[in-house]
């Protein structure tokens, strides 16, 4: 049962699922730059991230190289389907990328640059939504070739996936700052958590409704006897950890509401896995199809469980030499 | 729009935009980083304040710079599967386990460490913050270790087998990434990007220079880079040939369109100096040439013969003005900057290196030379593996994705517009920072030290900041 692909499997989603919860709170930051028109509080937002984000997007890269290192057939496949978000969303990161130094850099063109981080992460997190969503719900493949047009990808379904993805980086986004910041700053983060977070369960529970009616697969992968035994506590724990998320806002705790809005993006992922396991190009590629061969998988094994490690030790390191709030006139640049 | 275009024509453009945006920031900041180690371990070995000033002044650059090509190499990474997708399913067993090892052993050693480097320095004290420079450093190396490799093993494909799929599969790894182009191709790039940068930093320290010869911080930084330009660019030339010598071995028709050889010659082929190569006629038109200088210089004999390119198959002919002009752009930066290090190492010699307006405007002149050298260096050998991205084995028309022209097409146009006006926008703020001289006390990034460095307070940052002077 356990094979190379599955581990590999695992591997890429691992990588991506640490990306999107890491890119997520800064491009979340992003997305709720233009509620914070202030310079002041915009330049603690920015120093909140400005040590890490270079480190949270480097794991995008690892999801496309090792994609393409471990299952190339489905990267074949995939890249060219979602040609137009994938382009959108490379072009959102320059500009939300190269603001970062950017802003600091002019006092004339600051807005400008201000306006290019907010706009660039939300193009970016759309793109990123809409790319899952046309994933989702299917692919026209035919032979080793992605066969469909080059609007394919746009659907209500993807679209519906796309503002999920938008809302979920918000919220992540918030809840950084109220673990991040102070005083004025920290209230307003909160009040926008309250709203964020209803808006995300309205997001879950409708993109939840609307997948098994895109393919009978998800319908019976979800709902027949006796996988619901295995997938019911899905929807429980998503509800366990909205009460605790609720209470911790109630609360005002400094580090819990981000640390649950983690476990919440934790849940709605796995669900997915569920949903489209063992496939990776769903309903026409699986993992073992779409599988590089075993000593390609197994010279990257090597690295990756000598490596990731280490990545996450010294990443944790530098998380760890920038903790606690961050000061208005008391940022990094 | 682009409706009756070639899809894979707009597909290679795009990729030629792209990754020639990209290569300069790389080219700049792996030679930067290095530098900016070396300035630091100067500092925290002799304590002189003026190798901190530059260490903070060049870390605001590479703070810059550095940002632009992240952001200008995740394009990359991604545009395998958007663009070239055949080329990624077929290639992706082989090549895609390098560019893995490179995001694990460069990408996030540079991105771990970066922030630490910018911001970190009171947080960890100046130890532990040289630890991080030397890891930014040692990780754009291996950046371009992994990277020339992949690049190589596409010029001079080794260690492969294919399988049922029509893949290539790796049959012995140390074949694959050890393959024969590579080490003379990651000596080339590394010497590339050194004098790249040493270029730059020698143009800005000139250009200070030139205001105020007695500028402690532009006196360092001139002397430093003219060293580095004298004592490599002739290692780089000769690295040069030797690398000319290896692709004469394996990609002859590169080496062929380079010389601009359409016809061959039984006894000792000429050295074409200038002309108009002529694909369709295949004849270099009113050119310049030398007799038996190519034989001598590719042969070591004077009447060596030398085959052409009417031995190869016009289908696989390389574009040859392209490779032909490019190579000489190339060669020819490369003897200008030479000359530039003898006329540094003379001024020196005399005592004039300060002075000298004549070294100091020479020296901001060649700011760019080393940019655009390894920009015609890359056009050169790109070009020359053409019509194939793995050289002899998968042509470029069968690596291409299956799409239409009109999406290549205004992707193509976005990525111009926005290149554009984001990198220019970059360029501008790096050339007003250099505009700036180094000032004493000069500030890195980081202008207000963080006020809650748990553990170490910004008077205990600060006190050991002064204890290493």
């Amino acid at each position: 049962m356990i094979d190379l692909a599955t581990i590999w499997a695992f591997i890429i989603a691992f990588a991506v699922f640490v990306y999107v919860v890491m890119d997520g709170f800064d491009l979340g930051l992003g997305i709720l730059f233009p509620l914070f028109p202030q310079k002041a509080d915009r330049d603690v937002i920015m120093n909140t991230v400005a040590p890490v984000w270079d480190g949270n997007e480097t794991w995008l890269v690892l999801g496309g190289g090792g994609m393409m290192a471990a299952f190339p057939l489905a990267y074949a496949v995939l890249m060219p389907a979602l040609y137009t978000p994938m382009i959108a969303m490379l072009l959102g990161l320059v500009f939300r990328g190269v603001a970062f130094e950017f802003r600091w850099r002019t006092q004339k063109a600051r807005n400008k640059w201000d306006l290019a981080f907010a706009g660039g992460s939300l193009v970016a997190t759309l793109a990123q939504g809409i790319a899952l969503g046309a994933i989702l719900q299917g692919i026209h493949v035919e032979g080793r070739h992605y066969a469909g047009g080059w609007w394919d990808w746009l659907t209500p379904f993807s679209v519906l996936t796309g503002i999920a993805l938008v809302i979920g980086y918000a919220l992540l986004g918030a809840t950084w700052l109220v673990m991040k910041t102070e005083g004025d700053l920290r209230e307003r983060a909160y009040h926008l958590s309250w709203i964020l977070l209803v808006a995300m369960l309205c997001a879950i529970g409708a993109v939840s409704i609307a997948t098994p009616f895109l393919s009978v697969q998800y319908t019976q992968r979800w709902f027949a006897w006796p996988n619901i035994i295995l997938t019911a506590p899905v929807p429980i724990a998503v509800a366990a950890v909205t009460a605790l998320l609720l209470r911790a806002l109630g609360n005002k705790n400094d580090h819990q509401p981000f640390f649950l809005t983690l476990a919440l993006f934790a849940l709605s992922y796995a669900g997915l896995g569920i949903s489209m396991y063992p496939y990776i190009v769903p309903q026409s590629i699986t993992i073992w199809q779409a599988a590089a061969p075993a000593n390609s998988q197994i010279f990257m094994l090597v690295g990756v469980s000598i490596l990731v490690p280490l990545i996450l030790g010294y990443t944790a390191w530098a998380y760890w030499v920038f903790r606690g709030k961050v000061r208005p006139g008391h940022g990094y640049h | 729009m682009f409706e009756g275009w070639d899809a894979v024509v707009l597909a290679r453009a795009q990729f030629a935009f792209t990754m020639s945006f990209h290569i300069v920031f790389p080219a700049f900041s792996i030679g930067l980083a290095s530098y900016l180690a070396v300035l630091e371990a100067l500092w925290l070995a002799t304590g002189r304040e003026v190798y901190i000033n530059l260490f903070n002044y060049w870390l605001k650059i590479f703070a810059v710079a550095f940002g632009m090509g992240v952001v200008s190499g995740i394009v990359m990474s991604y545009q395998f599967g958007t663009n070239w997708s055949s080329f990624a399913d077929k290639t992706g067993p082989v090549i895609g386990p390098m560019m893995a090892y490179e995001v694990l052993t460069a990408f996030f050693l540079e991105a771990g460490f970066l922030g630490v480097m910018l911001f970190g320095l009171s947080r960890v004290g100046p130890r532990l913050h040289f630890l991080a420079t030397l890891m930014v450093a040692i990780g754009t190396l291996i950046s371009a270790f992994w990277i020339l490799s992949a690049n190589s093993w596409m010029q001079t494909p080794a260690g492969h087998a294919v399988n049922a799929d029509g893949q290539f599969v790796a049959a012995d790894w140390l074949k694959v990434i050890f393959n024969p182009s590579f080490p003379y191709r990651l000596v080339h790039m590394v010497l590339a990007a050194y004098l790249t940068t040493s270029l730059v930093v020698g143009a800005v320290g000139a250009w200070h220079l030139l205001r105020d010869q007695h500028l402690a911080g532009p006196r360092v930084m001139f002397s430093m880079a003219m060293w580095m330009a004298t004592l490599v660019a002739p290692i780089q030339i000769l690295a040069g040939d030797q690398h000319g010598l290896n692709t004469l071995e394996h990609q002859p028709a590169k080496v062929m369109a380079m010389e601009g050889h359409f016809q061959s010659h039984k006894d000792g082929a000429p050295l074409i100096l200038f002309g108009w190569p002529d694909q369709k006629d295949a004849k270099v038109k009113y050119a310049i040439e030398v007799p038996k200088l190519s034989s001598l210089i590719l042969k070591h004999s004077l009447d060596a013969p030398l085959a052409g390119l009417d031995t190869v198959p016009r289908e696989n002919w390389p574009p040859v003005p392209i490779t032909f002009w490019s190579f000489r752009i190339m060669v020819g930066l490369g003897f200008l900057i030479m000359g530039l290090g003898l006329f540094s190492l003379l001024m020196r010699w005399r005592g004039m290196m300060y002075q000298s307006q004549l070294l100091h405007r020479f020296a901001v002149l060649m700011g760019p030379a080393g940019f655009i050298a390894v920009l015609a260096g890359w056009i050169t050998t790109e070009t020359g593996r053409q019509p194939f991205t793995v050289y002899g084995l998968l042509r470029t028309t069968d690596s291409a994705s299956p799409l239409a022209a009109p999406a290549v097409g205004s992707s193509l146009i976005a990525f111009i517009i926005v290149y554009f006006a984001v990198f220019t926008a970059g360029v501008i703020y790096i050339l007003r920072l250099m505009a700036q001289p180094p000032h004493p006390g000069e500030q890195g990034p980081t202008k207000d030290l963080p006020a809650r460095a748990a553990g170490i307070t910004p008077a205990a940052g600060a006190a050991a900041v002064e204890a290493v002077r």
